[in-house]
């Protein structure tokens, strides 16, 4: 019974043509396809592209400076001799400008977000959201300028005596407040995102229940979001540690092993931009350091956006 | 309006005023946190507001004195009242030309790969995705560190010329013009490919007389963007070449020392006068007019060509 059935199933797939295929075999459409995937590749190329570079002198530079004395040593120095090469003052500085960006970045990105998903009318929503993206779209040379020019005076001014000296003229809190002012549209727009994925019936449930709107929407729709709003943080800590021109027009260049927020200060990738604009001849031990900080700096913004793109991932799985 | 019959609108009303006096008669702390919890909601976002706003009354006034014609006819020059913006501004013309040449094609190629060729559940599809992404958040100064070892010097080698400056700016906004060409391309329902394909056209045919020219405002918006974006970029620049202070316009992409528009406003603010620090506003005022513009162009697109299939 059951090989007569095999039989005539096979019988009759002989008779019928393997496949709906085309009747030319179509070698355009192959050839398109693979300068698209070759298109595609490119960004591949890319990230190895960075990674060699990086990489190469880098060996070169720890050949001559151990691995050790470089991520533990207090001392930064690599231009004034005696030098020394020590990170951990610009890797201070970078967290510190982060640090007080984030203070500033977060609670009002938080703020825009639960209000522009749970509280705003379509009409204020649609003024509001492309008034941030405008702020998203500001330079940073811009931001650089406006925190030298009118942050650091402000704090100056308003500076109250018991919080101790005055701000210097170049220090990491106004660096630090421009920073985050470029970071609260990416908390803001990755965080409403994934507010407005939290499905309507949640909030619908916890009304029925005689739920506030506040409550709704900090106990219910701020857990059910947590994962994306996470996601929205740590981009924009991944965004603050890489950026340049606001801490090398604002912050300083005096590497300083503390987190002092009134004092000059020196960032990683300003230290990379003032060496790289100076001229320091290739091949040296000075011009190899620029590619160890900038290695430094390619991992800890690659470990961030992996957990980043991981969690936009789970909620995007959770309600999608 | 829908017609309701009077027996239900009895209905509906009798219902609401029964909720909402429910509703009104939360205990009075809970009004309370409410309230201050929106008041409290307001005050974050209008700091964020007010801050975009003093930026940019901060730049008006410091850069009104200096706000004219001659920004474009002067060249960079050591004395500030000689000095205009004029090979800054045709530096990154030429920068801005070539990153279009470069990353339009390329990007959205890959977009297309991505979305309509790609098997998603293959590991390396989704390793190339997860690629994008990130590099999508590289910081913008190790582009140009990349741009340094791998174009200036290294396997191309092309030294500190305008192409150099392009193709630098061209891989950092590729990320940017990919992942908004295949939120476009994806935009577009199944339902208008299998039309197509079931009347006999191929793939291709598909893709190029059905997907692409329903999805082009939304690649637009997103290749302005990805260029407005690489017009504000300084910090990649400042490591392939654009720092070095030039005093004549380039000629061509291939041979001649540049700078660009905010390299030269840098450049400018890093001088410890105050003439040059008006200057370096002045400048800002060109950019942020010609960014802010290209944004709102670029949201009014979104916005009006935002359809509902």
């Amino acid at each position: 019974m059951e090989a007569r059935d095999v039989l005539s199933s096979s019988r009759l797939a002989a008779a019928l043509p393997r496949r709906l295929e085309a009747p030319s075999p179509r070698y355009g459409e192959k050839v398109i396809k693979g300068l698209l995937l070759t298109c595609a590749v490119i960004s591949i190329a890319t990230t190895i592209a960075i990674v060699v570079s990086l990489l190469i002198p880098s060996i070169s530079f720890f050949q001559e400076v151990g691995v050790f004395e470089f991520l533990f040593g207090t001392e930064w120095s690599p231009i004034i001799q005696p030098a020394s090469f020590g990170v951990l003052p610009i890797v201070v500085g970078t967290l510190s400008v982060t640090f007080w960006g984030l203070l500033f970045a977060v609670p009002v990105g938080l703020a825009a977000a639960i209000w522009l998903s749970e509280y705003a009318s379509p009409r204020w929503r649609r003024t509001i959201k492309p008034t941030l993206e405008v702020l998203a779209g500001i330079p940073t040379v811009a931001l650089g300028f406006f925190a030298f020019t009118f942050i650091t005076p402000l704090l100056q001014d308003v500076w109250p005596g018991f919080l101790g000296d005055e701000p210097n003229i170049f220090n990491a809190l106004a660096a630090g407040l421009a920073i985050g002012l470029l970071i609260v549209p990416i908390i803001a727009s990755i965080s409403e995102d994934a507010m407005s994925a939290v499905p309507g019936g949640l909030r619908e449930g916890a009304y029925a229940l005689g739920a506030s709107r506040m409550r709704v929407a900090t106990r219910v729709v701020f857990p059910a979001a947590l994962s994306g709003i996470v996601a929205s943080i740590v981009l924009g800590v991944s965004r603050a540690v890489g950026e340049t021109m606001v801490v090398l027009m604002a912050a300083g260049s005096t590497p300083n092993f503390s987190f002092n927020p009134v004092e000059s200060i020196q960032a990683m990738t300003a230290f990379i931009g003032v060496v790289a604009t100076g001229d320091i001849p290739s091949g040296t031990i000075k011009y190899d350091t620029i590619f160890a900080v900038g290695l430094l700096l390619f991992f800890m913004t690659l470990m961030m956006n992996l957990i980043s793109i991981r969690l936009v991932r789970k909620y995007r799985e959770v309600y999608e | 309006m829908s017609y309701e019959a009077p027996r239900t609108r009895l209905a509906t009303a009798g219902a609401r005023s029964t909720t909402s006096a429910v509703l009104t008669d939360q205990p009075r702390g809970d009004v309370v946190r409410g309230r201050i919890f929106y008041a409290l909601l307001l005050f974050g976002l209008s700091l964020a507001l007010v801050g975009l706003a003093l930026l940019l009354i901060d730049v008006f006034v410091d850069g009104s004195e200096r706000f004219g014609v001659d920004l474009f006819t002067k060249l960079g020059s050591g004395f500030p009242e000689n000095a205009g913006f004029q090979n800054a501004i045709f530096g990154t013309l030429w920068i801005i030309g070539g990153v279009i040449l470069f990353c339009v094609p390329i990007g959205v190629g890959a977009a297309i790969y991505l979305e309509e060729y790609a098997d998603g559940t293959r590991w390396w599809n989704r390793l190339i995705e997860v690629n994008i992404q990130n590099l999508a958040a590289v910081p913008s100064i190790v582009y140009g560190i990349l741009g340094l070892a791998f174009i200036v010097r290294g396997p191309l080698n092309l030294g500190f010329i305008v192409l150099a400056g392009s193709l630098t700016l061209a891989l950092l906004v590729l990320p940017t013009v990919i992942i908004a060409a295949r939120e476009a391309i994806r935009a577009i329902p199944p339902s208008i490919r299998e039309g197509s394909l079931a009347l006999g056209a191929t793939q291709w045919q598909t893709i190029r007389r059905q997907v692409l020219p329903a999805s082009i405002p939304g690649i637009v918006t997103g290749v302005i963007l990805a260029i407005s974006r690489a017009l504000g970029e300084t910090a990649p620049l400042l490591l392939v070449g654009a720092a070095t202070f030039v005093t004549f316009n380039p000629t061509s992409p291939f041979t001649d020392g540049y700078t660009a528009l905010p390299v030269q406003i840098f450049n400018y603010f890093s001088r410890a006068q105050d003439e040059y620090l008006t200057l370096a506003a002045a400048g800002i005022i060109v950019m942020l007019v010609v960014l802010i513009a290209m944004n709102s162009f670029a949201i009014w697109l979104r916005n009006r060509y935002e359809q509902k299939w």
